[in-house]
């Protein structure tokens, strides 16, 4: 019996549905105990480390809660993703990196040695990702666990959020002469997908990175960007977006103009977190999704 | 057909707008161009980070109106979602973008060129009027 919420996401007849449930139990279990999963990784997203603002009067504090709430995991991931905006961007080179420097040195902290990173719009777009690559390393990448491919894209060093043509075609020949049954995983920062284009939630040039993947049978898109949990079919790829660890945002072209959602005294930290990722694979691989706050109350 | 194709589609097929921007680089036509009246009404719109002034921009519905774009300190970006209408704000020069509006409403446009921290405040309407 699964413990774990199980969300899954299927396609059916060309058209997007989504079919969520509790698999099996109804308990929402804490962590650990996970002896049925293939895999397991954690999604942190969009920390904008350096952001000062009445959003977030703990700036400075949420991103140590978050690293000491993903070190209290009873079952450590195998590995660590952080989608993007790791810092809020700046004018200033120097400064850029000194934000930089002091978030590596913060996630340093986390007992997962494996951790992967990406730039958001805020890290990579005023300088084309040259700071986030000498502090990170390359923008766009590919690792494989346990027979998933990963593929990591870089949808913000454009600062027009193109992938651009060269990525696209490196993309491409990635993905030649793989098994199209074989599982994928792709992380982004902004969506792949026109999910709010009024907001910029959008890739200018995403229709193409889909329509690459759309030859593979079995690809999951994990992103950041919106600063909430979402999750949406593009044919049948699932695109699941992250919380943020800085502040939420509102739902998809809910109100006039994308501020952010006011800090609540009353519930500091709400809407902020971060994700489980289980993956289970099979013939149809299929991913279990657990949130979890940044602090619990 | 992706969305952002269906909705470029959709407008050019209900002929809500048309447009075209000048740039170095020649014409580019975005939707049919129409040839520029000597009298007709152009708007000057300054793109500045983070605001487009102005940025309420009022036309009248079937009066042609060239938005004439002077990007003062980014390439900055004017895109229309609703119309799949967008282009490149380019320092240095006067990016024009010509629009038919065949329809009274409101259009919400943004700059999409990642600008700095405010650039998600710089946005506008065009608000068509009867």
């Amino acid at each position: 019996m699964q413990r774990r919420r199980f969300m899954k996401l299927a396609a059916v007849g060309g058209g997007a549905v989504f079919a969520s449930g509790l698999a099996g139990c109804s308990s929402l279990a804490g962590p650990g105990g996970n002896k049925d999963r293939d895999f397991y990784f954690v999604q942190l997203s969009d920390s904008h480390w350096g952001y000062k603002g009445p959003d977030n009067p703990d700036a400075a504090g949420t991103l140590p809660k978050a690293v000491a709430a993903v070190n209290a995991l009873g079952t450590q991931p195998e590995f660590l993703m952080f989608t993007g905006d790791l810092t809020h961007t700046t004018d200033d080179p120097g400064e850029r990196r000194r934000r930089m420097t002091e978030f590596r040195s913060i996630v340093a902290g986390l007992n997962v040695k494996e951790v992967h990173f990406m730039p958001g719009e805020h890290d990579a777009s005023l300088d084309r990702g040259a700071a986030f690559q000498e502090l990170f390393g390359p923008t766009h990448y590919t690792f494989d666990r346990h027979g998933v491919h990963f593929i990591v894209l870089d949808n913000v060093s454009d600062p027009g959020a193109r992938i651009g043509d060269e990525q696209l075609q490196w993309l491409e020949a990635d993905l030649a002469g793989r098994d199209r049954a074989a599982p994928i995983v792709v992380f982004t920062h902004r969506p792949l997908f026109d999910l709010v284009p009024k907001w910029d939630w959008a890739t200018r040039d995403g229709a193409k990175a889909i329509d690459v993947l759309l030859l593979h049978q079995n690809v999951t898109v994990f992103y950041g960007h919106i600063h909430q949990e979402h999750h949406q079919m593009t044919g049948h790829i699932a695109h699941h977006a992250a919380k943020s660890l800085i502040f939420p945002l509102p739902a998809p072209g809910s109100q006039d103009k994308r501020t952010p959602l006011p800090w609540d005294a009353a519930a500091p930290y709400k809407g902020l977190g971060f994700r489980e990722v289980e993956g289970e694979l099979g013939a149809a691989p299929a991913y279990r999704l657990e949130e979890f706050p940044v602090v619990r109350t | 057909m992706t969305n952002r194709a269906r909705r470029t589609a959709l407008a050019r097929a209900a002929g809500a707008i048309s447009a075209w921007a000048i740039g170095a680089m020649g014409v580019r036509s975005i939707a049919p161009a129409f040839a520029q009246a000597d009298d007709e009404r152009v708007i000057e719109v300054v793109a500045r980070r983070f605001f487009f002034t102005p940025s309420e921009i009022v036309l009248k519905r079937g009066q042609p109106v060239t938005l004439a774009f002077t990007a003062v300190d980014f390439m900055h970006g004017f895109n229309v979602p609703d119309l799949g209408v967008r282009a490149d704000l380019v320092p240095g020069r006067v990016t024009k973008v010509r629009l038919v509006p065949a329809k009274a409403g409101t259009l919400d446009f943004l700059c999409d060129n990642f600008c700095g921290d405010g650039h998600e405040g710089m946005v506008g309407k065009l608000i068509v009027q009867e």
